[in-house]
């Protein structure tokens, strides 16, 4: 056996990030399909797992490769999948179920220009509303957006946190550029590196509920073997978890659902800011695109223009909050996102027509250059 | 007739303590199958001797895929199509549990025959048991991918232009270690291959034949009873028969018996010899 956590500092790319992130983070199963640009997270995976005691397999397809990370979830693993656009489609399906059964696993998203099979081998950030809405049904989901290898690393663990402490599904919404660039990595050492498990049930067997909730407003998880007979279904169902087919259940189960993520936003919303304190105009943005937007923010200020910077590590769910605040005194908002407009309607929604918001998007294929995050600044303020 | 409703209310179902009975009555139509599927599995898994706690039970979705919501261990009822995967993550993370998938032939054969063939492929160490009653049932009966030639279905009203699958031959060529196929008049012999594959190492293929008479047999002049009388009458029992030689012929000939029942290292000991050569 290998140690899990290779403390130091590496050169290695957002891929192989990703996958060291989950090996620290207790991974111990991970289902994978190949798929350009997020192989290589499979690949670091079917190298790394055997050596820390865990398995990895190559399903079939994507929805196989989903499928197959709840039922080692299930079975008490903390588990991982990895994909990039058509094979995120395969999966949704099966991200309902994981909502809807609330079983903890992550998925990662290296994302590329679509639709269909677009440009597999150039990045993009237009998921980013599939990655909300993607499966049918309301629900809420976690994501977070990582602008670096570094952060691949890190905000994989951070997705395993989340995932346990709020029996969810989290994706990791990263691109072709992070996923594929290699820079330093430090790896910390073990005892720095915070670590969350799912919460057990008491040992209490007879009349237990897998759906009922605790004081966080999420129910304590067993695992297949321990006998606390469990039955999981993609039925509505009640706290025991049996199939109810009733308005009062559905209504009692989505509140259930819904809850547990809505009531603790600070817990699970995070972000940054840059400059933002005196800031007219707000660049809100997250992933790759936070990176060039940086550079914008600096020429901007460098020529007396008051911008500043809010980047998103939580995208979903969204910092709808922040954002209405943010309106109240900004001269307007830049979203800057390689899309044609995803995150920037979810800006304009939540600034509720107090400022004016832009997009500076791409279709996909590249980067947003700060030239034309400037240029936008110029032509609208 | 008090003293008999008395001596029948003391008498627990000899399977109770693996039925959820709270979920009770079950879903399934008088005169279905299923149910005699579904109590030859259970007493196969209590005869096994085993603790109930290291079994599963994993269902996609239909009439036969309500099986996981009725048997009391940890169970699941998973998507249309997906048991087989979900059943590979749970043998995977946990090799000590024995995994059994009991669901539909529409949902292992039709929208799940690709995990079928590839977990076959990889002997992957799982017991699959699917009930195959020609239709898609929950819905209406619909045309499956089991429908006999000219048979009769919503979808097909006047006969079905397709052929059926000869479900064992799938089995066998993707790589399958242990296949048979009985119907449910024959319960005996379908505990006693559910005990089989319990008791043994890699991928096991049920076939269980299976009246539907609401969806199939109404639309194809067959009273649950003839169905029944069909089975016994028209089934030859014939061990380590050919796969390929195993087309059904509804209503005139239907092979059964166990046909394959091989050795081969399952995906977890590969997977373990791979990268731990130095374990044995």
């Amino acid at each position: 056996m290998k140690p899990a956590v290779c403390t130091g500092v590496h050169f290695i790319n957002g891929d192989e990030a990703c996958a060291e992130g989950a090996i620290a983070a207790g991974c111990k199963f991970f289902g994978g399909y190949p798929i350009t640009p997020a192989t290589e997270v499979a690949e670091q995976m079917s190298l790394r797992l055997p050596e820390v005691g865990g398995t990895f397999i190559q399903m079939e397809d994507e929805i196989a490769a989903m499928t197959s990370i709840l039922g080692g979830a299930w079975a008490g693993c903390k588990t991982m999948t990895a994909t990039s656009g058509p094979g995120f489609s395969l999966m949704m399906e099966t991200v309902g179920l994981a909502v809807v059964t609330e079983t903890p696993c992550v998925i990662v998203n290296v994302q590329r220009g679509g639709p269909s099979t677009g440009l597999p081998t150039q990045g993009a950030q237009s998921d980013m509303m599939q990655a909300k809405w993607g499966s049918h049904g309301d629900y809420e989901i976690i994501a977070l957006a990582p602008s670096s290898p570094q952060e691949m690393f890190d905000f994989t663990i951070i997705a395993f946190n989340l995932s346990e402490t709020y029996r969810t599904p989290v994706f990791i919404m990263s691109d072709e550029i992070i996923g594929h660039m290699s820079e330093k990595v430090i790896i910390p050492h073990k005892k720095k590196i915070k670590i969350i498990n799912r919460k057990k049930p008491a040992k209490v067997k007879q009349g237990f509920k897998p759906f009922k909730p605790g004081a966080n407003g999420v129910a304590p998880m067993p695992a297949i073997g321990e006998g606390y007979k469990v039955h999981i279904t993609g039925l509505t169902h009640d706290e025991k978890g049996y199939p109810v087919m009733t308005v009062e259940a559905q209504e009692e189960m989505m509140a259930r659902l819904l809850g547990k993520i809505r009531n603790n936003l600070d817990d699970i919303i995070l972000t940054e800011d840059y400059l933002l304190n005196d800031a007219k105009i707000i660049i809100i943005t997250y992933g790759v695109s936070a990176r060039t937007s940086y550079t914008a923010v600096d020429e901007a200020r460098s020529r007396g223009i008051k911008a500043g910077l809010l980047r998103l590590i939580t995208v979903w769910p969204f910092p709808e909050e922040l954002i209405r605040n943010l309106a109240k005194k900004a001269k307007g908002f830049i979203t800057v996102e390689i899309n044609m407009g995803q995150i920037s309607r979810e800006v304009e929604r939540c600034a509720g027509g107090l400022a004016p918001c832009y997009l500076a998007g791409h279709a996909g294929g590249a980067i947003i250059t700060p030239d034309k995050v400037l240029a936008l600044m110029q032509e609208k303020f | 007739m008090p003293s008999v409703n008395k001596t029948f209310q003391a008498d627990k179902h000899p399977l109770e303590d693996l039925l959820r009975v709270d979920r009770l009555p079950h879903i399934w139509c008088p005169g279905c199958g299923i149910g005699s599927v579904f109590s030859a599995c259970l007493r196969s898994i209590k005869n096994s001797g085993i603790d109930y706690n290291n079994f599963a039970m994993v269902s996609g979705i239909g009439c036969s895929g309500r099986g996981a919501g009725y048997i009391n261990i940890d169970s699941f009822h998973t998507t249309h199509g997906r048991a087989i995967p979900f059943a590979t993550g749970i043998k995977l993370a946990n090799p000590d549990i024995n995994v059994i998938v009991f669901s539909g032939d529409g949902d292992l054969c039709a929208i799940g025959g690709n995990h079928l063939i590839h977990a076959a492929r990889r002997n992957m160490d799982i017991t699959v048991i699917c009930v195959n009653n020609l239709i898609y049932g929950m819905t209406g009966g619909q045309v499956a991918a089991t429908t006999p030639h000219m048979y009769r279905s919503s979808t097909t009203a006047a006969g079905n232009p397709e052929s059926p699958f000869n479900l064992p031959l799938l089995a066998y060529a993707a790589g399958a270690t242990y296949i048979a196929r009985w119907t449910m008049l024959h319960s005996r012999d379908v505990s006693d291959a559910v005990s089989e594959a319990i008791g043994r190492k890699g991928f096991s293929f049920i076939e269980v034949l299976s009246p539907c008479p609401i969806n199939f047999g109404r639309r194809n002049k067959e009273k649950s009873l003839d169905t029944l009388r069909m089975y016994h009458e028209k089934s030859i029992i014939k061990n380590n028969a050919t796969p390929a030689e195993l087309d059904i012929e509804y209503g005139k000939s239907i092979v059964l018996g166990k046909f394959i029942d091989i050795q081969k290292p399952t995906y977890s000991e590969n997977y373990s010899r791979v990268h731990n050569p130095n374990d044995e």
